[in-house]
C-alpha cells in the first residue's frame, strides 16, 4: 500500500481502488508509468497495437481478395504484387493473414472475456458466501483443473460442430463453439486467484464499514470487493489472450478448427505444413505472426503484473517473483 | 506412507467418477446418434434397428447408461473401435508406450535444461546470463509447439538434412543401429515438448530460488562456513523445490496439449494422433477412451507429483 497523501483522505472512503493509492486518476497514471518502464512491455504493447491495428484497417488498404485463385502465382515467395507470397492454389496470403488474423484476435478476446466472466462469478461465490457453497465450486475448480484441455477440446469439437454449424452457419458457429469452450476451460485460475483475493479482503475494515453502514451484500461485492480485486484479474485475464490464441491456432492447425475458407493463422500453418519444402515462407509467416502476438500479450502482462501488484508499488526494482502469475496460466501448447 | 498411498489411491476414484461423469454427460448432450448410420441405411429395416438400440440398451435412461459405462471402464473393457476393428482397449495399449516415452524423455529434457539455467540465473540476478536466460525463457514459452516443430523440420530435416521428420514405429535395423535410429527420430519431437516445458519451469525455478536466496538461514548457511556449492544444491534447492513441484503440477495438463500437436506434426504413433485420426474418422469408443486416458494420466501424474513433494518436504506429514 503507498501512503496515502493527506490530500486524498476522503477520496479513500469514496472510491474503492482508491484504498491502494491517493485516488482513482493518478492510480491508473501511476500504474501506467510503471507500466512504462517495463521496456519490454511497453514495446510488447506497441507491436500488438500495430498487429491490431493491421488487421483492422488492413483489409480495407490492401484490397486483394483472400480467394482469388491464380495458379501462374502459385506458391511464390514474396514479391512486388505478393509481399508475403502466395500459396497452393495461387492465394495472396498477406490479404488471408490479415482476414485470419481478426479471427485469430477476436477468439482470443472473447475467450479471455468468458473466461474472466465465469471466472469472477465463480471466485466471488465462493469467496464471498463461504461454506458449503465454497466448498462444491472449488472441487468443481479441481476436477476442471485435472481436465486435460486440448482433448478435450478437440472431443466438444468433434461432437458439436455440425449442429452449431446449422445453426449458426460455418464461420459463427464454429467461432461461437471455439470461443466458449476455450473460454470454458481456462476460468479456474482466475476463479483461484478471485477468491483468494475476496477472502482477504472481506475482513478489511473498509468492506466492514460498508457493511456497517448497511451495504447489501450484492454492493459490498460490486461496489467495494471487486474493484480491489481486479488487479491480478486484469493480468490472468491479458495471458489468457495469449493463451486462447495459442488454443484456436492448434486447433486449427490439427484441421478441427476453422473450415478453410476462413484462414486463421492456425489454419494457414495447417495448410502450409505439408509444403514446408518448396514453400516454406507459407509456414513462416503465419506462424511468426503467432509468435509476435503470443510474445507481445505475454510481455504486457509481465509488466501489467509489476504496475497493477500493489506489493510491487513501494520499490519497482525488487527481483520479481514471477511464479505466482505464471500458474495463472502460462500459456500450455 | 503407504496408508498416504493408499488413501490418495482411493480419493482418485471420486475424481476419475467425476472426470467421467463430465465426459458422458458431454457425450449425451452431443447431437447425433451412434446408430445415425443405420438409420439412414434403407437395407436396414427399422425393427432390427430397434431392436439393436435395445439390445446395447441406448434407449435407457441416462443414469443407467452412465452406470454401464462407466463399470465397463472400470473393468477394462473399452469397447470396440468403428474403424480398426479392434478392442479400444488393446488399440489404446500399442500406442501408450510410445506417448509415454516421448512425454517422458520431453520432461526430462525440460528439467535438465531448466534446474541448471533457472538456479544459476536466480543466484546472479540481473546479471547478462540472467537477461539472456529470462529473455530466452520467455520466447521459449511465447513460442507455441506446432511452429517450433515446424521451425525444427524446416532447419533440421530440410536445409541440414540431419534428422528424420517422420516417426517410425517399424524400423528394420537391428542391434546399435536400431536404438540409433529410434533415438535419432525421437530427437527432434523430445526437443519441441522438452524445450517448450523447459522454458516454462526455468521460470519457476528462477523465481522460487529467488524467494529462497535472500531468506537468513541462507546467509548463516554461508556464514558458518559451507560452501557455495553446498549452500545452493543442499539448503537453497531444495527448498526452492517445493513450489516448483506444485506448478508443475499445475502444468500438467497442458503437456498433454503438447503431446497432441508433437504427436501429429511428427507422425508419432501414439494416443494423440490416434485422437485426431479417430476424430477425423468419427470413431466415438476410441475418442472417448482417449480422453478418459489423458485425464486418468493427469490424475496419476499429480499423484506423482504430490509423493514428491512429501519426498522434498519432510515437514509435509503424510496423514
Amino acid at each position: 500500500m503507498t501512503p496515502p497523501t493527506g490530500v486524498a483522505a476522503e477520496a479513500v472512503t469514496r472510491t474503492a481502488p482508491a484504498s491502494r493509492a491517493p485516488a482513482v486518476r493518478s492510480l491508473w497514471s501511476e500504474a501506467f508509468r510503471r507500466f512504462r518502464k517495463h521496456h519490454l512491455a511497453t514495446f510488447g504493447a506497441v507491436v500488438l497495437l500495430v498487429m491490431v491495428a493491421a488487421v483492422m484497417v488492413g483489409p480495407f488498404v490492401y484490397r486483394v481478395p483472400i480467394d482469388e485463385i491464380d495458379f501462374r502465382a502459385k506458391l511464390k515467395g514474396p514479391t512486388w504484387a505478393h509481399p508475403l507470397g502466395t500459396d497452393d492454389l495461387g492465394q495472396d496470403l498477406l490479404a488471408r493473414m490479415l482476414y485470419g488474423g481478426r479471427i485469430s484476435l477476436a477468439v482470443g478476446v472473447a475467450a479471455m472475456l468468458i473466461a474472466i466472466t465465469v471466472g469472477t462469478v465463480v471466485g466471488a461465490a465462493a469467496g464471498h458466501v463461504g461454506g458449503t457453497t465454497d466448498h462444491t465450486l472449488m472441487r468443481l475448480t479441481d476436477l476442471f483443473l485435472s481436465l486435460p484441455q486440448l482433448p478435450l477440446l478437440l472431443l466438444l469439437v468433434y461432437l458439436f460442430r455440425d449442429s452449431l454449424k446449422r445453426v449458426l452457419g460455418p464461420e459463427m458457429g464454429v467461432f461461437a463453439l471455439v470461443v466458449v469452450v476455450i473460454g470454458g476451460l481456462r476460468w479456474m485460475p482466475v476463479a483461484r486467484l478471485v477468491r483468494a483475493q475476496f477472502l482477504s479482503l472481506r475482513e478489511k475494515e473498509f468492506v466492514e464499514a460498508a457493511r456497517g453502514l448497511g451495504a447489501p451484500p450484492l454492493r459490498q461485492v460490486i461496489r467495494h470487493i471487486l474493484p480491489n480485486a481486479v488487479g491480478p484479474v486484469i493480468v490472468a485475464g491479458t495471458i489468457d489472450v495469449a493463451a486462447a490464441i495459442i488454443a484456436e491456432s492448434s486447433l486449427s492447425f490439427l484441421g478441427l478448427g476453422f473450415p478453410p475458407d476462413i484462414p486463421t493463422w492456425g489454419r494457414i500453418l495447417f495448410d502450409a505444413k505439408d509444403n514446408l519444402d518448396f514453400a516454406p515462407h507459407w509456414a513462416i509467416f503465419p506462424g511468426t505472426a503467432i509468435f509476435l502476438t503470443v510474445l507481445s500479450i505475454n510481455y504486457i502482462g509481465d509488466g501489467l503484473r509489476d504496475a497493477l501488484d500493489p506489493r510491487k508499488v513501494m520499490s519497482s526494482r525488487t527481483p520479481t517473483p514471477d511464479g505466482g502469475a505464471a500458474a495463472v496460466g502460462a500459456p500450455d501448447a | 506412507m503407504s496408508r498416504y498411498l493408499l488413501r490418495r489411491l482411493l480419493i482418485m476414484i471420486p475424481v476419475l467418477a467425476g472426470i467421467s461423469l463430465v465426459l458422458f454427460t458431454i457425450l449425451c448432450l452431443a447431437p447425433g446418434d451412434p446408430f445415425e448410420e443405420l438409420a439412414t441405411n434403407p437395407n436396414v429395416p427399422p425393427e432390427v434397428r430397434a431392436n439393436l438400440r435395445h439390445q446395447f440398451g441406448l434407449d435407457d435412461p441416462i443414469p443407467v447408461r452412465y452406470l454401464r459405462w462407466f463399470t465397463s471402464m472400470l473393468k477394462g473393457d473399452w469397447g470396440f473401435s468403428f474403424v480398426s476393428r479392434i478392442d479400444v482397449g488393446t488399440l489404446i495399449l500399442q500406442r501408450l508406450p510410445t506417448t509415454l516415452w516421448v512425454l517422458g524423455l520431453a520432461q526430462l529434457l525440460g528439467l535438465l535444461v531448466a534446474l541448471p539455467v533457472g538456479i544459476y540465473a536466480a543466484v546472479r540476478p540481473y546479471s547478462l546470463f540472467d537477461q539472456v536466460s529470462t529473455t530466452l525463457a520467455f520466447i521459449g514459452f511465447s513460442l507455441p509447439t506446432f511452429f517450433t516443430g515446424i521451425l525444427f523440420i524446416l532447419f533440421f530435416s530440410i536445409y541440414l538434412d540431419w534428422l528424420p521428420f517422420i516417426y517410425r514405429a517399424d524400423i528394420s535395423a537391428t542391434g546399435w543401429r536400431w536404438y540409433w535410429e529410434n533415438l535419432r527420430q525421437a530427437i527432434m519431437p523430445v526437443a519441441v515438448l522438452g524445450l517448450f516445458q523447459g522454458a516454462a519451469m526455468t521460470r519457476f525455478v528462477r523465481s522460487a530460488v529467488l524467494e529462497i536466496v535472500r531468506l537468513d538461514y541462507i546467509n548463516t548457511a554461508r556464514a558458518k562456513g559451507l560452501s557455495e556449492r553446498v549452500t545452493i544444491l543442499k539448503h537453497v534447492v531444495r527448498n526452492a523445490l517445493i513450489p516448483v513441484v506444485t506448478l508443475v503440477a499445475l502444468q500438467i495438463p497442458g503437456i498433454f496439449t503438447g503431446a497432441v500437436i508433437t504427436e501429429q506434426i511428427f507422425r508419432v504413433p501414439g494416443i494423440g494422433s490416434l485422437l485426431i485420426t479417430s476424430i477425423l474418422a468419427n470413431d466415438t469408443p476410441v475418442i472417448m477412451a482417449i480422453t478418459f486416458v489423458f485425464s486418468c494420466l493427469v490424475v496419476v501424474f499429480n499423484l506423482v507429483a504430490d509423493l514428491l513433494y512429501g519426498w522434498l518436504d519432510p515437514r509435509i506429514s503424510y496423514r
